[in-house]
């Protein structure tokens, strides 16, 4: 089969499209980065608005619910001076019976420009992505299992702001690995990024063997895996996963799984602490940790808004 | 062929006398990046001005991101004071078409509303496509489009002037 | 009508003929293989310099989507492409709208496509009715009507006791089972559980789905001593289980598909939905195994799986897309294709496409069983004449079948398949001629 080229990429290595982190070279993870850094003064300015969008329509399409990261982008999308429209997918015509791509040759006829999208299944951006006119841009918001990019550059953001070389750092990922679009996007710009050591933490059944070939050390106790780790990333642990047989009970996941003081102190003394929120406290995380020192759970949401002001003026910036 | 030879460091030296007399007591130094802000580094020395010089891109308000999208991170704006009320004198290395100046003043604007900007550069090569003028510049040269100028700076911090294109 | 193939390559794997010959046809059987008499006085004389005189094609799994999924393919259509593809006879699944649980559907069927007059049609009646795996079908009627076999296409029997008992009464008449080994607990995701489907975040079907269900089948056979036929093998474990069932002496056959022949799970790509295939593509060594199972006769029989779906259905994420690929064109390119690749040999490549499945239907073919799959003096006219140096793209305009999704697709791949069909004739007459 002929091997096909990336299609977040235009023939000259540039983003067009930022649908999954995996195949993006280290040199499109630094630029982002790099730029997000500049747009985090911006925030810092009393015009907290800049007009590299102006003008172009920034369409939201989540047929998955998500008010927080939906409005991180639309605050993102509107310092960047772009006009930002926000569709209900599940009380829209999707609904009722029209095609996802019916719906997407639909609002391009509005003239859309971007589309930010969240989908339930692993994929659909890349099917959106393949249907559009060369001059619209997608950016994943988050698809099935598959990746949340932005949240994946973010957290390298926070990660970098803290710790600054990847190259000698221990991350530990820790939760239902197997169902996180966020941890597959961890682990790819980690490894891409060249962190020394990536270990996905969690009972066999949130975190299967076959999570090796993605470059990581699987670990199912936790003592194991965030003994001296740098960072550790702890997951949301979703009620669905009680009834598939995957858990027993929220109560046991935490004793066995949940980040404590006392188990925090077994990583390094300058460890940070990373969730990619809603936070269920008691569950993964206790509150005296997500609320403690080495938490930077709350600048990481600062930095998301950085970071998707810096994906969408990149891509919006390259042509097809 | 003649080659086009600037002496930089003779440029400045008259830039730096040019200056003096404009600059109000309350005034303060923003130098637009890269060359520019190599010369108001320069000039908040001689000048015998307290702190550091501010430093302004003009990348986040280019008018022509459309065609080249978004340009390299590295030239972020610092400005080390507030705008708001403050004479702002802006030094830039070359003044070409003017559009960088206008993207810079929209960046200046972005953070405050200064009392007033005044332009100050080391060389004005004409090929102005707005209507913006310096107060001051040590020289005027004509250059063809496809050459390009810019400022250099070694690591003595000795200026020089590099020309590129035919 | 009297036809005369004249100066063609004659291949009969089931001889094991190979050598140039004319091949002699009159009322629809064959006269005579040899030099042609100057007596007979052909009404068609068909030139096959250069080409080889094959048996027609005989598939074992097909989906024709008549009745109630016209959408996806109508009998015209797709028996169409079965004669384009070299096909003259073809099994079709009973997992139509109705199901194929009544005597009076399995006729219509039947003599629906005997009117087309393209393709030799046998169905396979369905296993229980409604295939809910649920209540037994009347299977003596349906055998009547002319089923060769019960199947339950993809539906599962999840009751055990219910699959005991309708092996055990279709080992009383001597029926075979048709059955995909699936465990239907562990058998509901998209992809094969791997790298691949973890990387892609999609739901994964581990190899125990089929091996734990092959285990299951295989007891349940020695128990009846009921004829069973596996469709569709996947995995390299479940190519052991079957080599140690057959060394064993069980009565189980087995089939492997185009795709999965040929193909892996990374050939997923980016989500290509065309690879939405049941069951999923596997790995590299699966499909090493199955390629050497098909070989050795561990597997007996290639198959087109010929799954037609619409155009809409497939512009789906990948999850959501429905399964499924069009294949009985292709079936014929991508036997040789394998031979060549395999070193195998175009007699043993024809095979496994045509003595091989005669073999597998054994007596439900009835009297046809003896010519089916091969070219013998006095045996039914049933022949593929193709161009072995010949290359064709596949594109939706080269297929006839109404299905046009393929994970062959040349707009993909950018490789063509080998082997042009020229003639097609079942029953001496002639069901397709290449322009």
């Amino acid at each position: 089969m002929l091997s096909k080229r990336n299609p977040q990429l235009n023939a000259h290595g540039e983003l067009i499209h930022l649908l999954s982190i995996e195949g993006l070279p280290k040199a499109v993870l630094t630029q982002i980065l790099d730029t997000a850094g500049t747009f985090l003064s911006v925030n810092d300015r009393e015009v907290k608005k800049v007009p590299l969008l102006r003008g172009k329509s920034v369409f939201n399409l989540f047929f998955e619910n998500s008010t927080r990261t939906r409005t991180t982008f639309e605050i993102a999308a509107k310092r960047l001076s772009a006009d930002v429209i926000n569709l209900d997918i599940a009380r829209s015509s999707t609904a009722k019976g029209e095609s996802l791509l019916d719906t997407i040759a639909n609002l391009s006829a509005m003239h859309a420009d971007m589309f930010v999208v969240r989908h339930a299944e692993s994929g659909a951006p890349y099917l959106i992505a393949q249907h559009v006119a060369p001059h619209v841009h997608v950016v994943n918001a988050g698809d099935g299992r598959h990746a949340h990019p932005t949240q994946g550059l973010l957290d390298m953001y926070t990660i970098r702001h803290y710790k600054q070389d990847f190259a000698n750092l221990t991350v530990a990922i820790v939760g239902d690995i197997v169902h996180s679009r966020v941890a597959r996007s961890d682990i790819h710009a980690l490894t891409t990024l060249g962190a020394a050591e990536v270990r996905a933490v969690g009972p066999r059944t949130l975190v299967p063997g076959d999570l090796k070939a993605m470059g990581v050390r699987v670990c199912h106790s936790l003592e194991e895996g965030i003994k001296d780790a740098d960072v550790i990333i702890t997951l949301r642990l979703q009620n669905e996963r009680m009834s598939g047989a995957l858990l027993p009970s929220a109560g046991e996941y935490f004793k066995n799984f949940g980040l404590t003081e006392d188990k925090l102190a077994l990583a390094k003394s300058d460890a940070i602490v990373m969730h990619p929120g809603p936070i269920n406290r008691g569950v993964e995380i206790d509150s005296a940790v997500a609320d403690g020192r080495q938490s930077v759970i709350l600048p990481q949401v600062t930095y998301g808004i950085a970071v998707r002001m810096a994906v969408m003026s990149i891509i919006a910036g390259n042509d097809a | 062929m003649t080659t086009l030879h600037l002496d930089a460091e003779a440029l400045y030296a008259d830039l730096l006398a040019r200056v003096r007399p404009l600059l109000r007591p309350d005034a303060a130094l923003v130098g637009i990046w890269s060359g520019g802000a190599w010369l108001a580094e320069r000039l908040q020395r001689d000048l015998g001005l307290a702190g550091k010089p501010g430093v302004i891109s003009s990348a986040l308000h280019r008018d022509d991101f459309g065609s080249r999208g978004l340009a390299g991170t590295t030239d972020a704006t610092a400005l080390p004071f507030a705008i708001d009320g403050r004479h702002i004198l802006l030094i830039d290395d070359v003044l070409y078409t003017g559009r960088t100046t206008r993207a810079v003043l929209n960046e200046l604007f972005d953070f405050g509303r200064p009392a007033s900007v005044t332009l100050a550069v080391l060389v004005d090569r004409g090929g102005r496509e707005l209507p913006i003028e310096p107060a001051v510049s040590a020289a005027r040269v004509v250059l063809p489009p496809s050459q390009k100028l810019d400022l250099t700076r070694d690591a003595a911090g000795r200026f020089d002037f590099a020309i590129e294109g035919t | 009508m009297k036809v005369l193939i004249t100066n063609g390559r004659v291949v009969d794997p089931a001889s094991g003929r190979d050598e140039r010959a004319d091949v002699a046809i009159a009322a629809g059987r064959i006269v005579g293989i040899g030099a042609a008499s100057p007596d007979f006085d052909a009404d068609r004389v068909i030139d096959a310099r250069g080409l080889v005189v094959a048996p027609g094609l005989v598939d074992l799994a097909a989906r024709l989507r008549e009745p109630g999924q016209e959408h996806e393919g109508m009998l015209e259509s797709e028996l169409a492409a079965a004669a384009a593809g070299g096909v003259t006879s073809l099994i079709c699944l009973p997992d139509t709208d109705p199901t194929l649980d009544e005597p009076g559907l399995v006729e219509m069927l039947k003599f629906r496509a005997r009117k087309l007059s393209r393709c030799r049609l046998f169905p396979l009646g369905a296993l229980t009715r409604g295939l809910g795996g649920e209540v037994l079908t009347e299977m003596a009627e349906l055998t009547e009507a002319g089923c060769v076999g019960f199947s339950q296409a993809d539906a599962p029997v999840r009751d055990t006791q219910v699959l005991a008992r309708a092996l055990q009464y279709a080992a009383t008449f001597g029926y075979t089972v048709w059955l995909r080994p699936n465990d239907p607990w562990l058998g509901g995701g998209v992809a094969a559980s791997g790298a691949v489907a973890t990387r892609l975040g999609l739901s994964g079907v581990p190899v125990s789905a089929e091996t734990i269900a092959l285990h299951t089948i295989f007891d349940l056979v020695r128990a009846s001593g009921a004829r069973v036929h596996l469709c569709r093998l996947s995995s390299a474990a479940g190519v052991e289980l079957l080599r140690a069932a057959k060394a064993e002496g069980l009565p189980v056959t087995a089939d492997v598909s185009i795709n999965s022949l040929h193909l892996t799970d990374v050939d997923i790509g980016y989500f290509n939905p065309a690879m939405r295939l049941v069951p999923p593509l596997r790995q590299q060594r699966d499909r090493d195994a199955l390629r050497a199972g098909l070989a050795d006769g561990t597997i007996d029989a290639l198959v087109s799986d010929h799954t037609p779906v619409d155009a809409d259905a497939k512009i789906l994420p990948f999850a959501e897309a429905e399964p499924g690929a069009t294949g009985l064109e292709l079936l014929l390119g991508l036997a040789l294709k394998w031979g060549d690749g395999a070193g195998i040999g175009l007699t043993r490549a024809l095979a496994s496409v045509t003595s091989a499945p005669v073999r597998v239907l054994g007596g439900a073919l009835g009297s046809l069983a003896a010519s089916a799959g091969r070219l013998v003096e006095g045996g039914v006219a049933d022949v593929c004449i193709f161009d072995p140096s010949a290359h064709w793209a596949v594109t939706a305009a080269a297929l006839r079948s109404q299905g046009k999704s393929t994970p062959f697709a040349f707009d993909a791949s950018g490789v063509e398949l080998p082997a042009r069909v020229r003639y097609t004739l079942v029953a001496g007459h002639i069901a397709h001629e290449a322009a």
